[in-house]
């Protein structure tokens, strides 16, 4: 067996058994990357001396019994999280120079239990996409392949499509990712892997380049959803240095995962039902459905009202947030700077026009507009409004049931400039998996099926706050029953 | 008689509302940890928070919340428990993050008033409309170099409270006593240094004139007035400014001037038109702050004595006439400093000394209050050489005088001068009778009914003792001789 074809918990077992090293798994993975990724474009920075250091430093640690739980694990950490001495770009050419002199607390969390860090993997820039096209650092390509068309690029999903693409082509074990909309699940749908956000406050977000604060949330994708589970348990808990950060003990999550679902009332919006929905998602939710029955859990059809505001609510609330927190990147102080003479103005207006992509400065003019006086309380009030219905959507909704079943994405991974031309269609790609930001509810993606020309198709299962245990184990349930076994054709040792 | 500016078409009344930034004393930022320490070299006092570096995030600093609070209960103000931060998004190269958190929606102190004392002895209530916590930008040097701007970020992040003020204030003089009487409060309070030449106090000027019976006219507001003095005569400018646009057919537009204190006039700084857009939104970095009530009421136990309670206190307890009293709580350590001196003692005795040769001598050495010429316990000391009869009233003067060059004791100094005045009935007896001895003359003319001598002998014999006797026995023991 291929040591990048581990998944994370079969690899810490072949670590403490001593089948295998730190460092030879971490080289595994490095030669993959060397091979790969100049195609596949997961990466904007690989840290191979900095790995195998950290790789050796695990084997000295599992010599002397002290191996931690993630101890020799080598994963990617999206190039959103900073990371102290390694460049942090947020995929944009106005970060493209800045090391941050600190560690995010997360990848903090996953260092202090032993993870050897492979690199930065690539996103849409500042998080703010949904095929990863928008990074400075080019798109990346996903690494399965439509039946019968192996020309075709398919895009891995955004934002975090370096870290969905990096884990599915075998080029990590895990990656950290966030989610603003969507950002881990929809990628995970699309690369065939699971991928987990959080409720809100879980994770820290201290460290994490912020794009919109009250939806941001970190989250892991791996390729089980037991390995999903044992990298959140890492990563999250609570840190004073995150006002919004929430005081909780942080469960087992691996343990949850094999709980069964006996019993469980799971729900079924019926506004999820889109019109012109494919049939093949129809039929995937359906499968997904008899398969908990059949694991001894009821579905409900239940009814969250407001579904059909939460993708306009969104994209009011998170360009708002996002034009005030990039607000920041002025020149002034690190990252890009584009001086020319001139004044104070000039070196924000060059600065700012250089560095920043076209989607990007869309969002920010978006926020600007609707936080404007006059607008304000058209767009943005309304919006926390609609918000706050959306949430009570779901309590009411959960006091029927214990989490809900919807489809991951309206489709399976497109082609780049089938639907990038036009912002709103891109947009729609988020409609099963904003709701759950806007109502900081946890949301797991996890492999269900595939469609027509072999991709993957994922589910998304949702529920209350703070209960990722039940969460973890529908979606092992599910990826169970499923038992995908079609892999990406571009992946090592293919 | 109120106030008002005599104008071509007749008088004018002015109306004043009062914008006070001050500063938060505290040892950390109010989102961040970094110190708050004044004029520490540029640039070393700051967090990545405090710089905008991404990822960093805020969370407040209690003590700062606790300050705000406390400086609530002190303006009579009512605390809301549940406040909110708010971002005033601008872009300025002294505001790394691109927004001032503030709050602007959800204030942690709402309405209050204080009681301000006029100099024709009145007093009036200015209302209090609000007081909010917000940070402080970073600073601008533009004379470092000809071509270039330079950026301290050591005061980026440092907590203000922003106190606005009713617009009841009608005159200069009250803008002035409102000002006073608030920075007394907080500087009782331990919550603002209220140092406005460095800059932990500063007052944004709001003014409009009307006349007699109008509802408001349109306001100016002038920015960032840094002393009690230049506020008066700020809004004294700006009225006599808006009452010549009136009566010349103008219309005042609503605008942001600055003050020029050497020409004592405002000029435009920005037009409403100008005036930014700052986006207000609440801060989603920030939840909600929540107080408890009993934390609250826990500070509220533990408020010092305010100056209108500590005044009231002294003409109360102390028997002070209500300007005595005034005077000596206008400084916390004045009152302090009385306090000291007057324990044990006559107080009214001792307001005269600290009011009278102590703030003399604090004048003409140039020293304050903090780093006086005279401790409070020598003083004390000094009072109690004049309660046992060791000093007479003039040489306790003398004494002073001597303690303030010297900084001595004011008992080693009457040891070492030998001042000590003289309570020897024998010692003065005898001196008594040299002087009627060597005055027969006097003594006759006394005798045969010249009265009035009696003075003479009494200043022949202090003469003779240098002035150490003791006046009372001088006088008893002159009169027993004379018969």
């Amino acid at each position: 067996m291929n040591p990048t074809d581990f998944t994370l918990a079969g690899a810490r077992a072949a670590l403490d058994e001593r089948a295998i090293s730190a460092e030879e798994l971490t080289r595994a993975h490095l030669d993959a990357i060397a091979a790969l990724n100049p195609r596949l474009n997961a990466y904007i920075t690989v840290t191979a001396e900095q790995a195998l250091a950290q790789a050796r430093a695990s084997d000295e640690r599992i010599a002397r019994g002290e191996a931690g739980p993630l101890e020799g694990i080598p994963l990617a950490i999206k190039d959103l999280f900073c990371t102290k001495g390694v460049r942090t770009t947020a995929a944009s050419r106005i970060l493209g120079n800045f090391v941050p002199p600190y560690e995010s607390t997360v990848s903090g969390n996953l260092l202090r239990d032993g993870a050897v860090f492979l690199g930065k993997a690539n996103l849409d820039e500042f998080a703010m996409g949904s095929a990863n096209l928008t990074s400075a650092f080019g798109a990346v390509e996903n690494p399965w392949k439509r039946a019968g068309d192996p020309e075709a690029k398919l895009v891995p999903g955004g934002s975090s499509g370096g870290s969905a693409a990096a884990v599915a082509a075998r080029l990590a074990l895990g990656a950290t990712a966030t989610d603003t909309g969507g950002s881990i699940r929809q990628p995970a749908a699309f690369c065939g892997i699971a991928g987990i956000k959080p409720t809100y406050g879980r994770c820290s977000r201290w460290g994490i380049v912020a794009f919109a604060s009250s939806l941001d949330q970190a989250g892991p994708v791996a390729r089980t959803v037991e390995d999903c589970a044992i990298l959140l348990r890492s990563m999250a808990g609570f840190d004073p240095k995150d006002s919004t950060s929430v005081d909780l003990p942080v469960p087992d999550f691996a343990a949850a995962c094999e709980r069964g679902v006996k019993g469980l009332r799971i729900g079924v919006p019926r506004e999820y039902r889109l019109d012109g929905m494919p049939a093949e998602i129809e039929r995937l939710w359906q499968q997904g459905l008899d398969w908990l029955r059949e694991a001894g859990a009821e579905p409900v059809e239940i009814s969250l009202p407001h579904t059909k505001y939460a993708l306009p609510t969104y994209y009011i609330v998170a360009p708002a947030e996002a034009s005030s927190n990039l607000a920041r990147y002025d020149g002034v102080r690190f990252g890009l700077r584009v001086e020319q003479g001139g004044d104070l103005k000039d070196l924000y207006e060059r600065t700012r026009a250089a560095g920043f992509g076209a989607e990007v400065r869309r969002r920010i003019l978006i926020g600007t507009y609707v936080l404007s006086a006059g607008y304000y309380d058209a767009y943005y009030l309304k919006a926390q409004k609609v918000r706050a219905l959306i949430r009570r959507d779901f309590e009411q909704a959960f006091a029927e049931v214990d989490a809900i079943l919807t489809p991951a994405t309206p489709s399976a991974a497109f082609a780049a400039g089938e639907a990038s031309d036009d912002p709103v269609t891109m947009y729609l790609n988020d409609v099963f998996t904003v709701t759950a930001n806007l109502a900081g509810l946890p949301g797991l993606a996890v492999p269900a099926g595939l469609d027509a020309k072999g991709l993957p198709l994922g589910l998304q299962v949702i529920g209350q706050p703070f209960d990722e245990e039940t969460v973890f184990a529908v979606g092992r349930a599910i990826e169970r029953a499923a038992d995908i076994r079609a892999l990406p054709a571009v992946r090592a040792h293919a | 008689m109120s106030y008002t500016i005599e104008g071509e078409t007749g008088p004018w009344e002015l109306v004043i509302g009062l914008e006070v930034h001050a500063q938060v004393v505290s040892q950390a930022k109010l989102f961040s940890g970094a110190a708050t320490e004044f004029g520490a070299a540029p640039n070393s006092q700051v967090s990545f928070v405090d710089a905008g570096f991404p990822g960093m995030l805020p969370v407040p600093n209690e003590e700062c919340v606790a300050q705000a609070v406390r400086t609530g209960l002190g303006l009579n103000a009512h605390i809301n428990l549940v406040s909110r931060f708010d971002r005033k998004n601008y872009f300025y190269a002294d505001l790394p993050q691109g927004y001032q958190i503030s709050q602007l929606y959800h204030p942690i102190v709402g309405a209050g008033r204080i009681t301000v004392e006029l100099s024709d002895g009145s007093t009036k209530e200015i209302g209090i409309t609000r007081l909010h916590l917000e940070q402080d930008a970073g600073k601008s040097l533009h004379d470092q170099d000809p071509s270039r701007s330079f950026i301290d970020l050591n005061r980026s992040g440092v907590a203000l409270m922003e106190i606005v003020s009713e617009p009841d204030m009608r005159s200069p003089e009250e803008a002035g006593a409102y000002l006073t009487k608030l920075r007394q409060i907080l500087r009782y309070l331990g919550t603002c240094d209220g140092n406005m030449d460095e800059g932990s106090m500063r007052a944004d000027v709001n003014v409009s004139v009307r006349k007699h019976g109008e509802p408001f006219r349109t306001r100016c507001e002038v920015k960032n007035v840094n002393s009690i003095r230049f506020v008066m005569q700020a809004v004294e400018a700006e009225a006599r400014r808006q009452i010549e646009v009136w009566e010349s057919g103008g219309t005042v537009d609503q605008e942001t001037r600055l003050f020029d204190t050497a020409r004592g006039t405002t000029r435009s700084m920005r037009s409403k038109e100008d005036a930014h857009d700052y986006r207000y939104f609440p801060d989603p970095d920030l939840p909600p702050l929540v107080l408890e009530e009993a934390w609250v009421a826990e500070l509220k136990a533990a408020l010092p004595e305010l100056p209108d309670a500590r005044r009231d206190r002294y003409m109360r307890d102390f028997g002070l006439s209500a300007y005595d009293a005034g005077v000596l709580v206008l400084e916390k350590e004045t009152a302090a400093f009385y306090e000291e001196v007057a324990r044990g003692r006559d107080p009214k005795q001792a307001a005269n000394w600290v009011m009278g040769d102590f703030f003399a001598a604090l004048n003409r050495t140039k020293r304050d209050i903090a780093d006086p010429p005279v401790s409070a316990r020598q003083l004390g000391a000094l009072l109690d050489l004049m309660a046992d009869g060791t000093l007479s009233g003039k040489l306790a003067k003398e004494v002073f005088e001597a303690m303030v060059e010297t900084g001595e004791d004011p008992g080693a100094i009457v040891e070492r001068r030998g001042l000590k005045q003289v309570t020897d009935s024998g010692a003065i007896e005898a001196v008594v009778d040299k002087v009627l001895a060597g005055n027969a003359d006097k003594v006759a003319e006394y005798r045969s009914g010249k009265d009035k001598l009696f003075g003479f002998f009494v200043g022949q014999t202090m003469k003779a003792m240098q002035g150490k006797g003791n006046p009372a026995l001088v006088n008893a023991v002159l009169k027993a001789k004379l018969g």
